[in-house]
């Protein structure tokens, strides 16, 4: 009897099966069994090789959490920015070990406090930063020397970098030693999370101006976090989500060196950020895979030589959309497992999602109970200390190859269209994310995906949860703020900075320099967005359901 | 003379670009027999509103989870109201507190679907609720 039919065999002992999908969230087969049949010739060197080296399969460090632990970071943000720094300091008392900023939709979409289209969106999903007025108000009393932060925000993210070095020089604060991450992943953005002002071209071409900028005066800055986390959670399959997170990083790469940055010196800053489902081991495959297929990319495509430049370093985050409002402390339950997931997947940082994130955003008992559980996972369960623990079992080392091959098919479909820019232009990514989302609802309509709580073991009645309200007057005083400043500032000073500005935007000189003087005489994160506007045009995207 | 399918218009008014609920109940309406328009992201109510009429739709779904549903559909409902327009059935879905259905109700939305509803729950309140214009 060879391998494959011993294999065959022990998984067809005993009863028959029950019926149930036998595929993973993303709609790979998954067989009763897996045994060295299912890894011919596997070569442990070149697959799986040591922590800390090519091609990083096992992880991107060698002593991984035996060394450090994962971030813990909690992605925070509402209100006034003096509401957020609250909640910062909560964190920070709490243990948390980096801050996570969530801005307000004004802020992501580039328009002030004051706009008529900020109404009804003033501090609601996010702090309200208009001026470095606010972004000052943000960071009171937090050393940017020694934490760290991450922001999420895409299209006016160098107007946000600006105002965080202007903070950092207003505490004295010197850039060489300030660290963080600046989400501003625009290619995401139209694929998915969908904030933007101008069009793709111009977008990456500030993305680059961030990179070259901060590998040159912000060297532990991460200039991009190159995210799957959006693509995922606007209904993508793991396998989408690794590729099209890849193929965004291979076009900033791309354009990078297009404007003739050497490979190495900057891409050892460049981070990614993946989506945590609910599928255990796919999600752990997920990101073994990512790691090696960035290393294999890094080095065989682009030349990359130094190891720093072929690790992909990612956050990660619990699934939002796996979370339900119906018998929301289940949510407890859910983040708990997926966090587990990211840590045996070998994650570098990790928030875990609050349990009422469905009914608004997290009061601070929740947000306590998912550092909680990032904190129980880290001290008391022992995953953290041995490295990749799952490494070699014969599922996962399968479904880690399944991953990567399925994800090259679609880098390489990308690559045929011309490139993520292109494909984007085409609709291609979004297409396939906007069915791969309607089929996973109709499963779940149906029943042949269990939600646990919402169409299975429903309760007829329910507990009401407490939730976090954001008081209608916010909005208000951050209008009055901010047209307070904009009435008490040099007008000359700003009109003469946004010139420079539209100047830059249109010659191709770095946008960072002038933009740092810009926000520090109080021209604001919407007049700047204006100039973008107007020097760049919008982009329209194409309606695809 | 044949009836004309009902007309619904999906919507995302406001800042927020999570559209991801608002594309799945375009396109479930759309295979449970209606005619469907999507607008888009980023719209402002006024611009939904222009939609909802130049388009001459029965009903408006507005999808809102960035927390600005309290303004955004009073601003519609008030909107349809001064062009004369408020037999225009306004219902939606999205991150919305309890407390915030039942005022929002009372102003006149006819419904509000929060997560975990089904596509099925959805197309049964459109073929329920929303009639053509005579």
């Amino acid at each position: 009897m060879d391998d494959s039919e011993k294999s065959e065999r022990a998984g067809m002992k005993g009863s028959s099966e029950r019926p149930a999908p036998y595929e993973t969230l993303s709609g790979l087969p998954v067989k009763p069994l897996y045994t060295p049949a299912d890894l011919p010739g596997f070569d442990y060197e070149a697959k799986l090789g040591v922590p800390g080296e090519y091609p990083f399969t096992r992880g991107v460090y060698p002593t991984m959490y035996r060394g450090r632990l994962w971030t813990m970071r909690m992605f925070a943000g509402f209100g006034r920015p003096e509401d957020t720094n609250a909640r910062f300091k909560y964190l920070l008392e709490q243990g948390q070990t980096g801050l996570s900023t969530a801005f307000d939709m004004p802020a992501l979409m580039g328009y002030d406090a004051d706009h008529p289209r900020a109404r009804g969106e003033v501090g609601k999903e996010g702090v309200a930063v208009s001026t470095l007025a606010d972004m000052e108000r943000l960071f009171e009393g937090i050393p940017l020397g020694e934490v760290t932060t991450s922001m999420t925000i895409n299209c006016t993210a160098s107007v946000a970098l600006a105002m965080y070095l202007a903070v950092a020089d207003r505490q004295g604060v010197s850039w060489d030693k300030v660290g963080g991450t600046m989400q501003n992943d625009m290619l995401k953005e139209f694929i998915a999370q969908k904030e933007w002002i101008c069009p793709p071209e111009p977008a990456v071409r500030i993305v680059v101006d961030m990179i070259e900028f901060t590998a040159k005066h912000v060297p532990k800055f991460n200039p991009v976090s190159i995210s799957g986390y959006h693509i995922r959670e606007a209904g993508s399959t793991a396998v989408q989500e690794l590729a099209f997170t890849l193929a965004d990083g291979i076009g900033y790469v791309q354009a990078a060196v297009n404007r003739g940055l050497d490979v190495d010196a900057f891409a050892p800053r460049l981070s990614f950020f993946f989506d945590i489902h609910s599928d255990f081991f796919e999600e752990i495959a997920k990101l073994r895979a990512a790691r090696r297929i960035w290393a294999t990319v890094m080095r065989e495509r682009f030349g990359a030589r130094r190891p720093e430049s072929m690790r992909l370093r990612t956050h990660t985050q619990t699934a939002g959309v796996s979370a339900t409002a119906q018998q929301p402390l289940n949510n407890i339950a859910r983040v708990a497992l997926q966090a587990l997931a990211a840590v045996l997947g070998g994650a570098q940082s990790l928030h875990t999602n609050s349990y009422d994130e469905t009914w608004a955003l997290p009061t601070e008992e929740a947000v306590t109970v998912a550092l909680r559980t990032q904190q129980i996972i880290a001290e008391e369960t022992g995953v953290p200390l041995t490295i990749d623990p799952l490494g070699g079992s014969y599922y996962l080392e399968t479904l880690t190859d399944r991953m990567e091959e399925a994800a090259w098919a679609y880098i390489r479909k990308i690559d045929e269209l011309g490139g993520i820019v292109r494909a984007i232009d085409l609709g291609y990514p979004q297409r396939e994310i906007a069915d791969a989302a309607y089929r996973y609802q109709l499963m779940e309509d149906r029943g042949d995906r269990t939600v646990v709580g919402v169409n299975k073991y429903v309760m007829a009645e329910e507990k009401p949860i407490n939730y976090l309200r954001i008081d209608e007057t916010v909005e208000l005083e951050q209008i009055d703020k901010v047209k307070r400043l904009k009435a008490s500032r040099d007008q000359s000073k700003v009109e003469r900075r946004l010139k420079q500005v539209a100047e830059a935007c249109r010659n191709g000189q770095n946008l960072m320099p002038v933009l740092i003087d810009a926000v520090k005489d109080n021209a604001s994160l919407g007049e700047i967005s204006d100039v973008y506007r107007q020097a760049f045009g919008l982009y329209r995207e194409p309606i695809i359901y | 003379m044949t009836e004309r399918k009902v007309r619904v218009l999906v919507a995302k008014p406001g800042l927020d670009g999570h559209d991801r609920g608002a594309k799945i109940v375009a396109r479930a309406l759309r295979d449970g027999g209606f005619e469907v328009i999507y607008t888009g992201l980023h719209q402002t109510p006024e611009q939904v509103v222009a939609t909802a009429i130049q388009e001459d739709v029965d009903a408006v779904g507005l999808s809102v989870l960035s927390g600005a549903h309290n303004y955004l559909f009073k601003r519609v409902l008030e909107l349809l109201k001064e062009k004369g327009a408020e037999d225009i059935v306004v219902f939606g879905g999205g991150i919305i507190p309890p407390e915030d259905i039942a005022a929002l109700k009372a102003m006149g939305v006819k419904e509000l679907f929060t997560p975990g509803t089904s596509t099925q729950e959805i197309v049964r309140f459109v073929r329920d609720h929303i009639r053509t214009a005579a």
